[in-house]
């Protein structure tokens, strides 16, 4: 089956989210209020190793696993999208302790409220549709 | 072995496993970015009939859903097989902030005083979790991308795009934690 792939992927990746502790609500104020390292030293270390992986794939121009040659696009320019977006999403972030990977994984792991988080979510996602044409980009 | 993945994991395994991922999906051909998964699920539901945002192939971005469907997995198998007894290693100040809200630190991944279905329908309760959880859908769409698409995948490709809006996570991050937590505990 080809789409297994992607649920094992998705499965390590759940995984991770709770064992780095990345899902955890109180990670996420203690990060929020630079009381450990730990949430940075994760971040830091996938950005760090990500740059790297980057630059490899970049500069051997190597292919993917259907033999076409892996592109990274560029997202687009501009500032006011990814500063008041981000800014909203940050409200979010600090206020349910979940990005949107972590929201889904911490349902599975048994917080049934996550359920209620992740339709108001959808919600947040669909009103951003309709405002679209309206916002600063 | 078993009992090695049981142990909380210190930050540098956890990270590199990221990137890992995310490596492993750009083999796969595709993207790392998990909040693409609210506006497939909006689009699947019919949303395109009241936004044109909404008005594209998503059955394209299926894999997507699939790893969502693993992810959910891997919570699940976390909590089933994967628990250890060490309490989270939460920092001291951190439980003593807490505390000063009234949030009283039981060493679970999230506190269960607040995660409960009781807490979810008090004033606080809606705030936290249903604006909260609003704002997350909002933003991370009007931002396109959350921490994986900007924080892992812009930040690995130098995107000065994505390095604002990270700069926009903590900005929202601290507002709400240094002004907006008091007000609302």
């Amino acid at each position: 089956m080809k789409g297994l792939k992607f649920i094992l992927a998705g499965i390590v990746f759940g995984i991770i989210m709770i064992k780095s502790e990345a899902a955890s609500w109180y990670r996420i104020q203690e990060m929020f209020r630079f009381q450990s390292f730990h949430m940075y030293g994760i971040i830091g270390t996938a950005v760090s190793l990500g740059i790297l992986s980057v630059f490899i794939i970049k500069k051997f121009k190597l292919k993917n696993s259907s033999g076409e040659p892996i592109v990274f696009e560029n997202k687009e320019r501009g500032w006011k999208q990814y500063l008041f977006g981000g800014t909203i999403f940050g409200f979010g972030w600090a206020l349910t302790g979940a990005c949107p990977g972590p929201m889904f994984v911490t349902i599975g792991y048994g917080y049934i409220v996550m359920v209620f988080v992740v339709i108001s979510a959808l919600l947040g996602t669909f009103c951003y549709g309709l405002l679209k044409d309206k916002l600063p980009h | 072995m078993l009992e090695l993945i049981k142990e909380p994991w210190p930050w540098y395994i956890s990270g590199t496993l990221i990137a890992a991922i995310m490596v492993l999906l750009n083999f796969y051909g595709k993207k790392f970015g998990f909040s693409s998964n609210l506006r497939i699920i909006c689009a699947a539901c019919g949303a395109g009939k009241y936004s044109s945002f909404f008005n594209y192939n998503w059955r394209e971005q299926k894999w997507s859903l699939l790893f969502l469907l693993g992810a959910v997995i891997g919570g699940w198998i976390s909590s089933t097989f994967l628990t250890s007894d060490v309490p989270l290693a939460l920092s001291k100040s951190t439980i003593n902030d807490l505390k000063s809200l009234g949030i009283n630190f039981d060493g679970e991944l999230s506190p269960l005083q607040l995660f409960n279905m009781e807490f979810l329908m008090s004033v606080k309760g809606l705030i936290l979790f249903i604006l909260g959880g609003f704002l997350v859908g909002f933003g991370t769409r009007y931002a396109n991308g959350c921490t994986s698409g900007h924080a892992i995948s812009g930040l690995s490709n130098l995107q000065l795009p994505s390095l604002i809006a990270v700069i926009g996570f903590f900005i929202g991050g601290l507002i709400t934690t240094y002004l907006l937590y008091p007000l609302i505990f």
